[in-house]
């Protein structure tokens, strides 16, 4: 039914290298990856709300020209997506957002009762609940995607594509959605959704694609054999050797968290965790299993229940600058929003917060001018002027003003990096790596989070998997570098091994 | 230290595009009052420069006003805070500032009335600053409603107060203050213009130093442009913002000075009235820079003083008009000079 | 006094002095709704009555002044919308300084035309009488069908997305920038008759005739939740008040023997509405998602 190769390049990376996706008519076909292997941007550009560089596409025979795609003709096609973060206005009712564009009026006043009618039918149809008048804003998330797929159909789609939709929903709202996939197809809709969650997948779909940066590596027609698939998402080299030592069995602990939680979306489920002085632990998982509220509840910006405590000191209940005080170091998972300011220069983003150089009220202009270059060269900052101001800096470079400033902080105890080398060019990336590995060799415990495993498995002693906001698993040492660690360590990720 | 965040070129790019368009505007009022344009700008940059002593001391007389509610809009903005409470503030000075002044014994040495009154502008503009950002901070209330609500009142609580207390024998003006509490005019053949300006340029320098030369305008210019970044680097954003107010509150209070201690020496019906909303346009064509908002102060001080030189000519009104004209056009300005400066670059 | 309040006359009074608020506050909800952060209430408010009194002058006929004051508001409206949507300069202050615009604009035509420095000559009025003013019907009618019209019609479903989520509209292939337009250019043109109402029951403009009106409609759009009907409710409130001053001032009413203030009592809704600021907590009730955004 549709048939995709494509190519797409931001400024400073490549996204997708000759992806290819091949869906047959009214099947349920699954494309798997991981996080930043290209997923989302596929199927965006296929719905039509990003553009591509160069590619093709096919649908239903007809070859259509990229140039001009976009959501308005993708619509006319009967492509509809439905995403994680719905599309519909919160302030709207169901009806009111499913009318959008063609409202049907009856001397001049809306008349919605027909749609109403077709919707409610509709959804009865598929065995889907969806509250057709309220506000999108007071439906919980689930209740909110049912409606956006109903819609979806209503309006006549052929193609519908539903990117991480099991994300928001709870098991056993998932396994309606499941069950309705499977009915629509059969119905002829063709279904193309997007996961990480290979156990869907095995209940779900006919067909499988796996993208892994960028690139198609495998696909799979039955969809059983989960174990080789998990393989084709993570790959299959040997890690390499992380090259500093791991601490002594006596090494103080730098960061403990017993019974963290953390309540609301993407919640943390009692968390414990230790990480020893000079150790480095990478905490991996897909986006949104809660690490983000890991970190932040580390770092003291978030509300938390349970007790963390930096080189024996409880920290909880601290404000964030108490904790930074107290030897913490946090580099924050987005470094536009919350790392860096990005109106400002170079010098004064390395020094925000530093009392330590700055002086506490007059700042000292020549120690921030003899720190800010030595950092410039110690990292190779790019361009190499302390003025420079940070909006005109590449990803990876504005990363290592983060880095700069938090890891060279005096007497650091504990380090929180969230996704360090996110969006970052490689060069970038090795001096990033190697400055963690410094901080660690100098005393300080280093906690990695990553979606990427083949950065925690080059870099840490010891790596824990997330799920759901809990542990589910953990490799370390020895049994991190043998064989079967990787595909292990996936499993964990996506669900189809049970927790450790 | 601080950086200007911004491109110089293009910030200049900014001001010269408000200004021509300001220009070509007014010119076309002046042909709507049926004057030709060239004409009546020579007259007033004649009049006002060359020629009358007394309308250049006006000059710098308003100008020295604008400078310091300039100031306090800028530095509410450098938090992410729009001060339209400067009419307020300017008030609240002035009443306490002639109240005090009017209150001290006759005998008061300068020593002590000078900075005593200086210190009750100061306090009472803050006080205002300080409801405003605390309403905004703990309550949410958007500090532009807020801060015209204030406006209001403050205004009406001092015509209430003039009525009451202060004005003598059906007139609009109240006791005199203290000799002692007197600031010294400048001369200027008559004109208002009095040491107050010292005033605003010491709070010139000292707001230029604080905000590029130390970690408190640091944490400041990071609160106003990232928030996130700001909290995650342990800055405390509510608390920040809050002090912001009170700073600018206490800016627009000094103004006060101007009116009370340098000119009419007395509380009246009025002093000070306009000046706060003026200061966003001089913070605006300022473009928030201390210095920056000298030169738009004095500018403005020319329009309005110049517009008073030729008001045979054109009704003063227009210059009036074209106070709104400069702001709108500097507000537009800005983003067509960054469009055109991604385009280049 | 007590007697006084419950005369017709008192009551005409009410609804005499709500008629501009109503009107600012219906328009304004309409831009807000739609998008646009609206603080050139007091422009249109202004630019309205100006117009009104002036194009009433020029025909002999107070129904044309309404026509132009209308016209007035929509053009301010537009001007707000292009500096705003094309000129992308920050919203809040192309209101502000469209306010000090028709402020010092309204004297400066004053002079232009008028030479006159704070009134313009009688103009053909409407008067104060209620039943010979229509727009005091138009409020009550734009009061009912503003809010159904939002809820109830094509135009305000898509407003309403507009305000809310722009990004649906231009998956539906609708620009969201037009439907601001329109909405802005309607809210404009209500406004722009309050300001009518201003000066055509007067029978003409004075200098700074709006008074801060247009920020206290304002005022009330973010008190009633940005739901039209509530705020122009919450201006009767405010009409009420108002006019209980006027009272108290008129027939020196006394509080337990003590005078009450001319200057202090006009305060009281400024101060209420702080007070509700504060006590309501700003957070609570959302302004549209997309509000200021482009």
């Amino acid at each position: 039914m549709i048939s995709v190769e494509l190519d797409k390049s931001y400024p400073n990376c490549r996204v997708l290298t000759g992806a290819k996706l091949e869906v047959a008519p009214g099947t349920v076909h699954a494309l798997v990856g991981e996080n930043g292997a290209g997923k989302s941007t596929l199927v965006k550009i296929v719905a039509g709300i990003l553009p591509a560089d160069r590619g093709t596409l096919t649908i239903g025979g007809a070859n259509i020209p990229l140039a001009s795609w976009d959501r308005r003709l993708a619509r006319r096609a009967h492509v509809s997506i439905v995403q994680q973060h719905g599309a519909f206005a919160g302030s709207l009712s169901v009806v009111e957002n499913a009318v959008l564009g063609a409202e049907p009026t009856k001397h001049g006043v809306l008349d919605l009762k027909p749609t109403a009618t077709a919707l409610a039918a509709l959804g009865d149809k598929l065995g889907l609940a969806i509250d057709l008048w309220a506000r999108v804003d007071r439906l919980s998330l689930g209740a909110a995607q049912r409606a956006e797929i109903v819609t979806a159909l209503h309006v006549g789609a052929k193609l519908l594509i539903l990117d991480e939709p099991t994300a928001v929903l709870a098991p056993v709202e998932v396994e309606g959605l499941l069950k309705m996939m499977k009915g629509l197809a059969q119905a002829g809709t063709t279904i193309v959704f997007v996961t990480h969650k290979l156990d869907e997948v095995r209940a779900a779909a006919h067909a499988v694609t796996v993208l892994r940066a960028g690139k198609t590596v495998a696909t799979f027609e039955r969809s059983e054999d989960t174990a080789a698939i998990a393989r084709a998402m993570v790959g299959g080299e040997l890690p390499g050797q992380s090259s500093i030592a791991e601490p002594g069995g006596d090494a103080k602990i730098a960061l403990a968290l017993r019974g963290v939680s953390v309540a609301g979306e993407g919640a943390l489920a009692s968390i414990d965790m230790e990480v020893r002085a000079g150790e480095l632990v990478g905490v991996a998982g897909v986006d949104g299993n809660g690490q983000r509220e890991l970190a932040l509840a580390i770092a003291g910006l978030v509300a938390h229940t349970g007790t963390i405590s930096l080189a024996g000191r409880d920290l909880s209940g601290r404000t964030p600058r108490e904790r930074l005080a107290a030897g913490l170091a946090h580099v924050p998972e987005d470094r536009q929003h919350g790392g860096l300011v990005l109106d400002a220069s170079i010098a004064d983003n390395l020094t925000l917060g530093r009392a330590d150089i700055t002086g506490r009220f007059r700042i000292d202009r020549g120690a921030v001018a003899k720190f800010a270059d030595a950092r410039i060269a110690e990292l190779d900052i790019r361009p190499a002027s302390r003025d420079a101001i940070a909006r005109s800096l590449s990803g990876g470079n504005q990363q290592k003003i983060v880095i700069g400033r938090e890891l060279s902080r005096p007497n650091l105890a504990a380090v929180i990096a969230a996704q360090p080398t996110r969006g970052v060019d490689l060069g970038a990336v090795a001096r990033i790596h190697g400055q963690l590995r410094a901080a660690a060799k100098g005393g300080a415990g280093v906690l990695v989070i990553s979606a990427d495993l083949d950065e925690l498995l080059a870099l840490c002693h010891r790596v824990v998997v997330m799920l759901r906001g809990k542990i589910v698993g953990e490799r370390a040492g020895a049994a991190l570098r043998e064989q079967g660690a990787r595909a292990a360590l996936g499993e964990w990720m996506t669900g189809t091994r049970g927790a450790a | 230290m601080i950086a200007s965040s911004r491109d110089p070129n293009r910030e200049a790019l900014a001001v010269a595009i408000a200004l021509l368009a300001s220009l070509a505007i007014g010119s076309a009022l002046m042909l709507v009052a049926g004057k030709a344009p060239g004409h009546v700008w020579w007259l007033m940059v004649q009049r006002t420069l060359f020629t009358d002593a007394y309308s250049l001391g006006q000059v710098f007389y308003k100008a020295t006003a604008l400078v310091l509610t300039g100031l306090s809009v800028s530095i509410a903005l450098d938090a992410g805070l729009f001060n339209i409470g400067g009419e307020g503030m300017v008030i609240a000075g002035v009443v306490a500032c002639a109240v005090t002044g009017a209150a001290l014994p006759q005998g008061t040495p300068s020593i002590i009335a000078i900075p005593l009154c200086i210190v009750v502008s100061a306090v009472a503009g803050a006080a205002i600053g300080a409801l405003i950002g605390v309403m905004r901070v703990w309550r949410g209330a958007h500090e532009v409603i807020t801060s015209i609500m204030l406006n209001a009142i403050v205004a009406g609580v001092a015509l209430w107060i003039g009525n009451e207390l202060l004005f003598q024998n059906g007139t609009t003006t109240g006791p005199p203050i203290a000799p002692g509490a007197e600031l010294p005019q400048l001369g200027f053949g008559g004109s208002s213009a009095n040491l107050s300006v010292v005033l605003a340029l010491a709070a010139v320098v000292a707001l230029w130093w604080l905000r590029s030369r130390t970690t408190w305008g640091q944490a400041l210019l990071a609160v106003g442009r990232d928030p996130a970044a700001a909290r995650a680097t342990g800055i405390s954003v509510g608390r920040v913002q809050i002090y912001a107010m009170i700073a600018a509150g206490a800016l627009a209070g000094l103004a006060a000075t101007n009116f009370v201690m340098g000119h009419k020496h007395a509380f009246e019906e009025g002093l000070g009235r306009g000046v706060g909303f003026l200061g966003i346009s001089a913070a605006l064509l300022g473009r928030m820079n201390p210095f920056g908002i000298v030169a738009a102060s004095l500018l403005l001080g020319f329009l309005s003083s110049g517009g008073l030189a030729v008001a045979q000519e054109v009704p003063k009104e227009l210059t009036e008009m074209l106070q709104g004209v400069v702001v709108l056009a500097v507000a537009s300005a800005g983003p067509i000079a960054r469009r055109y400066g991604k385009a280049s670059s | 006094m007590i007697a006084a309040l419950f005369t017709t006359a008192f009551l005409a009074q009410i609804v005499r002095i709500a008629v501009p608020y109503v009107f600012a506050a219906l328009g304004g909800s309409l831009t807000e709704r739609s998008g646009v952060i609206d603080l050139a209430l007091e422009a249109k408010l202004l630019f309205g009555a100006f117009a009104a009194a002036a194009f009433s002058h020029a025909s002999g006929s107070a129904a044309v002044g309404l026509i132009g004051g209308m016209a007035a508001g929509a053009l301010t409206a537009a001007a707000q919308l292009g500096c705003a949507l094309w000129l992308e300069a920050d919203q809040v202050i192309v209101g502000v300084a469209l306010n000090l615009l028709a402020l010092g604009g309204t004297r400066f035509l004053l002079q232009v035309i008028y030479h006159e420095g704070a009134n313009s000559p009688p103009a053909p009025a409407f008067g104060d009488a209620i039943a010979s003013n229509p727009l005091v019907l138009g409020a009550v009618v734009a009061a009912i069908l503003v809010p159904l019209a939002v809820k109830h019609t094509r135009w305000g479903l898509r407003l309403r997305a507009a305000g809310d989520r722009p990004d649906a509209l231009v998956a539906v292939g609708v620009s969201p920038r037009r439907t601001r337009m329109y909405a802005a250019l309607v809210g404009g043109a209500l406004a722009g008759a309050g300001g009518a109402q201003l000066s055509l029951a007067v029978g003409g403009f004075s200098a700074d005739m709006s008074s801060g009106r247009g920020y206290i409609a304002l005022a009330m759009i973010i008190l009633s939740g940005w739901r039209p009907a509530i705020a122009a409710l919450a201006c009767v409130g405010v009409a009420i008040a108002e006019a209980l001053n006027i009272l108290i001032q008129i027939t020196h009413a006394t509080i337990a023997g003590h005078r009450i203030p001319s200057e202090l009592a006009p305060l009281l809704p400024y101060a209420l509405t702080i007070i509700v600021l504060a006590i309501y907590n700003g957070r609570s009730r959302q302004p549209p998602a997309s509000l200021g955004k482009l």
